[in-house]
């Protein structure tokens, strides 16, 4: 666990803090660099005021080139010394938020991740996987938006806004709060636009959701879409998602680009209005009201029209990002609840390790001795006792539910000696699968007890505790990278030699020493270029490698043929050979060689015993067993 | 990317050269209001009110008309640039529709949702910058560097002169960036397919406790795509830089330049107005370059996904629609006559010098091992595939005559490969007749043997199914699809290994249901079990592509040694386990 200083409570305070965290010292930075920057954005207008009052005044009094030029150079090399500043202090902060930018979002995604390991199995089994997807991709793609360009632009903007508003003060406050009021109502209209396209555009990528799933389920379906010709239904259902798609798209693009030229015409008519009014002030004489107390000049409003313009401009510009800020803050709302997450609890303290057994007495070891034992923190500081590892798993009452309101699993008693094999038998959702996340602690449970070894699974460290249970699931999943790294998987520190005895152990050394590239072809994509039996395969190597005493095994039900089903049959047995086997059994072969059947239904073990005691019984497992049921 | 655009405007062509016209008027306002202004400033700097409220009215006007124009060409390009893509859409999609099995098995389903989703996004994107920015860009420069020509030649003189410089700059700067940023996609779209690897991996991953090496293998690849946006962001960074060069030398040299010469003129050849207007024009005409710029960089950047939706739908549909089709199935049989097949023109034949001639009414049953092409075979009757050499018939005539809806309405395909859609049990049977009535569905059912676990769910036959038929067991699935294509009513039933997850009784009770409900139906069925085809009229036995041996049961084993081999290995191992 990293060490946070404080928690930060809102997702843009984590977002900042992120930031702060990664730069603390280039970030103050570059925020001052950008203020100072802004700053001398904002000044040309002074600049231009006194070279226009040197020409005004220059002009009635008749005086020529030579005698205003030294002074209007003088302020044109000042403001350009500025400039040179400027420039200088620009290319420093615009590479610095490049590689702030790209940090910070990196250390953010990284976090992310993290995070996101940690979470318990639950939080993948009950949210959508293309939903955890987007908080990589949309969601920190509007981020990378924000910190790179919206807010650095904001800041500068808002800087200008300041030194503008300050300068125009300074010159006449009346003038100003004509420009104030009219920026106000820019504002409005900005905010309600900004926030209507943006609303339009959250509820497009709800559509653009249900669009990549409609497009999966019928990509993936597109065979049987052939084979029914149902081509046009298809094509129908897609067009009712992707014209609502349009529908809100088109409506968030309307209001999103009638801001801009709404908001910047607005500018251009105040213009009109301070540039009447400056007239009618100078017109009619009256007093002006100044921070510098000066009285109105020709100049005077010339330059404040210029930085009227320079002010609604910039409002333009904050006011047209408001909508994506509003965008942008959900997004970072949806990556901080994922980062705030409750992560896995463990509360274990037994660990495995290594272990010598000397007359009869177990001592712990710093190598691999191929004996494990469970280390249990004794009552005093540094004692333990030692029990060895077995692989003798009991259920004591146990019940389970996924909600607890719906209890899946009742009273469930049950014992497995070690080297015993368990099959579990039953239709779909009778709590088969159930069983095994509960042995792992994928998921806790809320009644009863399961003993590992005669531990309580609870005190186990959970890293340990699934170290030393294998599984081979239903759903291979293979990772990107070579055939030896997926073998490996099980065992990082396993030789090459080791991962090639297991895989010849399983009977996958075969079909891989025929590829042109062994144990070192590369996968992509799951495994894509291989087939379902040598997936499979793979993924019962991997666990060999793990070796550990402990197996749950969840038999494909998918149709391979005979002949590699054979195979991954007789891997599998390989596999059992010697452990603690949990197998939700699908083949009568299985169940057969098993020593203890249990027959689950709707969460109760309703028949247990082996083979010859459940046929004689003549109940659930015969009628299963004589075909008149499917096993599955 | 032209292509494309060509392609799927239609009908929203109007609103794209509404958006055209309407952004060449608004650049051309944009242009008019600066120079308006510096009229507005030599009355205000003549204190004239009347010329004042003059020249106020005519910027009021022209701000009005700009805002007109900008609302107007702002909703106009959001009707273009989402039509556009609504449209490439509906192609896309029918055009997937309209693929054969060959053309399917190219494109992978990923790739088909990024195609579709992703890559439309960045065209409309295009799209939008062209039609909104492309026309105005130039308009303005062009008017922008004639409105500061009336100002004042000098300065002007020195606009011009910048052009060039900020152009090639401009133009170095995103050709530096653009293979940079090409990379570092791609590196981006590596990081999110190990993330999605991972979540879908994640009991994998908790299993053999590796959380902490998934996270070091994360870091590096987010740490090697930082990298890379890290260079390529830090070369676009000089972009800001050098505009702001160029604006501060405008202004610095129009305010030196502009002071000398009001003064040498008295104020007769230029005012202050005048100035600062022309500094506004040398804003303009930068920041259009910059634009230009901004929307090249886009438009190569959206290329590549326009190459991937020019890939779909360019994609030739490799089996169509006869020109003159024949509407009627005469009756179930089948004819092969000398077919071979092969699944690309450069690919092995997988089926050699098939003939076969099948009766209507005929239950065919045809086992091989992996390999063995029996799927190709058959995929060969409903025209999934097109023959290479020789031809298949059904009720006498050529497959590649009959309409293809004709075709595969009356021969139903159980595929191995099977799929429920989300929707409930009656949607998906539905899928099979859209007007079976309900006691239809029922008997399908019945003859498919899925009524009795239909009826023990509470709804019933309105149980949901999840996606991908999550939901419901491997056997019950398999009922289903059955019931699905007996709603078809075919002439000709195929069920390809579609009983595997069925138990052998009710394998045996479904067999007899067709024999007994569908007796003019021609029947093939595939299987791995000897037990689901002993009792059809005849057996193939295909062996790499070729008929090894055709007859009943007893025939072939006494004549086919592949048959007998199976059959004695599966009953053996049925021995075994009774044992």
């Amino acid at each position: 666990m990293r060490k946070q200083n404080k928690k930060p409570k809102t997702a843009m305070g984590w977002v900042f803090q992120e930031i702060f965290e990664a730069y603390p010292v280039l970030m103050p930075v570059t925020i001052l660099c950008i203020i100072i920057s802004a700053g001398i954005s904002a000044i040309p207008s002074i600049f231009m005021e006194r070279i226009f009052d040197v020409i005004e005044t220059g002009l009635s009094q008749g005086a020529d080139w030579s005698q205003l030029g030294g002074r209007i150079l003088s302020y044109v090399m000042v403001l350009g010394g500025l400039y040179v500043f400027s420039l200088l202090i620009a290319s420093f902060y615009q590479q610095a938020l490049a590689i702030m930018g790209q940090g910070s979002l990196m250390a953010m995604r990284n976090r992310m991740f993290a995070s996101m390991q940690r979470l318990p199995i639950r939080y993948f089994d009950t949210h959508k996987h293309g939903d955890i997807m987007s908080y990589y991709t949309n969601d920190i793609d509007l981020l990378r938006q924000l910190i790179t360009q919206v807010v650095p632009n904001a800041l500068m903007q808002g800087t200008i806004l300041v030194c503008v508003f300050f300068i125009m003060l300074y010159y006449s406050i009346p003038l100003a709060l004509i420009v104030v009021a009219g920026s106000v109502l820019m504002t409005i209209v900005a905010k309600k636009f900004g926030t209507t396209a943006s609303r339009h555009f959250m509820a497009n990528q709800k559509y653009m959701g249900a669009m990549e799933g409609y497009i999966q389920e019928m990509m993936n379906g597109q065979k049987v879409v052939k084979v029914f010709s149902h081509e046009k239904e298809a094509l129908a259902g897609f067009v009712d998602i992707s014209d609502k798609f349009y529908g809100e798209s088109r409506s968030g693009n309307r209001y999103a680009n009638m801001l801009m030229p709404l908001v910047a015409n607005m500018g251009n008519i105040i213009y009109v209005i301070v540039a009447f009014a400056g007239g009618m002030f100078l017109i009619s004489g009256m007093g002006n009201l100044s921070l510098s107390g000066s009285a109105f000049s020709i100049a005077i409003v010339v330059a404040f029209l210029q930085m009227t313009r320079q002010f609604s401009n910039n409002i333009t510009q904050i006011s047209s990002q408001l909508g994506f800020v509003v965008m942008a803050i959900a997004g970072a709302e949806r990556i901080f609840t994922l980062i705030s997450e409750e992560p896995e609890r463990d509360e274990g303290t037994v660990e495995l390790v290594n272990a010598t057994e000397k007359d009869g007495v177990l001592q712990e070891s710093p190598r691999r001795t191929g004996l494990w034992a469970w280390k249990q923190p004794g009552e005093a500081e540094g004692t333990a006792t030692y029990e060895k590892l077995q692989g003798d798993v009991r259920f004591f009452d146990v019940s389970f539910g996924y909600v607890p309101e719906k209890t899946v699993l009742h009273d469930i008693t049950l014992y497995a000696k070690p080297g015993q094999k368990v099959a579990f038998v039953g239709s779909t959702g009778a709590g088969k699968t159930t069983i095994t996340n509960l042995i792992n602690r994928f998921y806790d449970i809320q009644e009863g007890e399961i003993r590992y070894d005669g531990i309580d699974i609870a005190k186990i460290k959970k890293a340990d505790l699934r170290r030393s249970l294998g599984m081979v699931l239903q759903d291979t999943n293979l990772f990107t990278g070579t055939i030896m790294d997926n073998i490996r998987y099980g065992n990082t520190a396993a030789s090459d030699e080791e991962c090639i005895a297991a895989a010849k152990m399983v009977g996958a050394h075969s079909f891989i020493a025929q590829l042109p590239n062994g144990y070192q072809t590369f996968l992509t994509g799951n495994g894509a270029m291989l087939s379902q039996g040598q997936r499979q395969l793979l993924s019962i190597a991997r666990a060999a490698v793990a070796d550990p005493p402990v197996m749950i095994m969840d038999e494909a039900t998918s149709s391979i043929d005979t002949r590699t089903e054979e195979i991954v049959q007789k891997g599998m047995d390989a596999l059992m050979q010697g452990r603690t086997v949990f197998v939700i059994a699908h083949r009568l072969s299985t169940v057969r060689n098993s020593d203890v059947i249990m027959v689950l239904e709707h969460g109760r073990i309703i028949e247990r015993g082996n083979h010859e005691e459940l046929i004689a019984q003549k109940g659930t497992y015969y009628k299963l067993y004589t075909g008149a049921f499917e096993l599955d | 990317m032209i292509r494309i655009i060509r392609h799927s405007l239609r009908e929203y062509k109007i609103p794209t050269i509404i958006t055209m016209i309407l952004v060449i008027f608004e650049g051309i306002l944009e242009c008019m209001i600066p120079f308006t202004i510096a009229q507005l400033i030599s009355s205000v700097r003549l204190s004239d009110m009347d010329s004042i409220r003059n020249y106020g009215l005519v910027l009021v006007l022209l701000a009005i008309a700009s805002l007109v124009c900008g609302a107007g060409s702002g909703m106009a390009s959001a009707d273009a640039v989402t039509g556009l893509s609504r449209n490439l859409r509906k192609d896309m999609f029918e055009r997937i529709q309209s693929f054969s099995f060959e053309n399917i098995d190219k494109f992978s389903t990923p790739s088909i949702v990024t195609r579709l989703t992703t890559d439309v996004m960045n065209v409309q994107q295009s799209f939008m910058m062209i039609i909104r920015m492309v026309m105005r860009a130039p308009v303005m420069i062009i008017f922008a560097t004639v409105m500061s020509f009336r100002i004042s030649r000098d300065i002007s003189m020195m606009f011009l002169g910048m052009i060039p410089f900020v152009a090639v700059m401009l133009f170095i700067i995103v050709r530096l960036v653009m293979p940079v940023f090409r990379r570092a996609f791609r590196k981006y779209d590596n990081l999110n397919a190990s993330v999605e690897e991972n979540i879908e991996g994640i009991r994998v991953v908790k299993t053999y406790v590796h959380e902490d090496l998934e996270e070091e293998k994360f870091k590096k690849a987010s740490h090697d795509m930082m990298a890379n946006f890290t260079t390529a962001e830090r070369i676009l960074a000089w972009n800001a830089p050098l505009l702001q060069l160029c604006i501060y030398t405008v202004i610095t040299a129009a305010l030196y330049i502009g002071a000398q010469t009001i003064i040498n003129s008295q104020g007769l050849t230029l005012n202050v107005g005048g100035i600062s207007s022309i500094v506004v024009y040398g804003m303009q005409i930068l920041m259009s370059l910059n634009i230009l710029s901004m929307v090249f960089t886009m438009i190569s950047m959206s290329m590549e996904s326009a190459e991937r939706i020019e890939e779909i739908l360019d994609e030739e549909p490799t089996i169509k629609n006869p020109a003159d089709p024949v509407l009627e199935v005469a009756d179930g049989s089948i004819d092969f006559d000398h077919v071979s097949f092969a699944y690309g023109k450069d690919s092995a034949e997988v089926l050699e010098d098939i003939d076969l001639h099948i009766h209507e009414g005929e239950t065919i049953g045809i086992v091989g091992g992996t390999g063995s092409s029996k799927t190709s075979l058959i995929s060969l009757i409903s025209r999934l595939y097109d023959v290479t050499g020789g031809s298949v018939k059904v009720g006498g005539r050529d497959v590649r005559d009959y309409d293809l809806d004709t075709l595969r309405r009356e021969v139903a395909v159980v595929l191995q490969k099977n799929v429920l859609f989300s929707g409930t049990i009656k949607e998906n049977l539905r899928w099979g007749d859209p007007d079976a009535t309900d006691e239809e569905l029922m008997e399908a059912c019945r003859l498919a043997r899925a009524d009795e676990f239909i009826s023990t769910f509470p709804d019933g036959y309105d149980t949901y199914i999840e996606q991908g038929g999550t939901n419901v067991s491997g056997g019950q699935k398999q009922r289903l699809c059955i019931a699905r294509a007996l709603l078809r009513k075919p002439k000709v039933l195929i069920l390809d290994d579609s009983t595997s997850a069925v138990d052998t009784y009710t394998d045996a009770c479904i067999r007899k249901a067709f024999r007994e409900s569908l007796p003019k139906t021609t029947k093939l069925i595939i299987a791995q079990r000897i037990s689901s085809v002993q009792d059809c009229d005849r057996i193939i036995v295909l062996d790499q592509g070729r008929i090894n041996g055709i007859g009943n049961h007893e025939e072939l084993l006494r004549s086919n040694t592949i048959y007998r081999e199976v059959f004695e290995s599966q009953q053996r191992k049925a021995v075994e386990e009774n044992a």
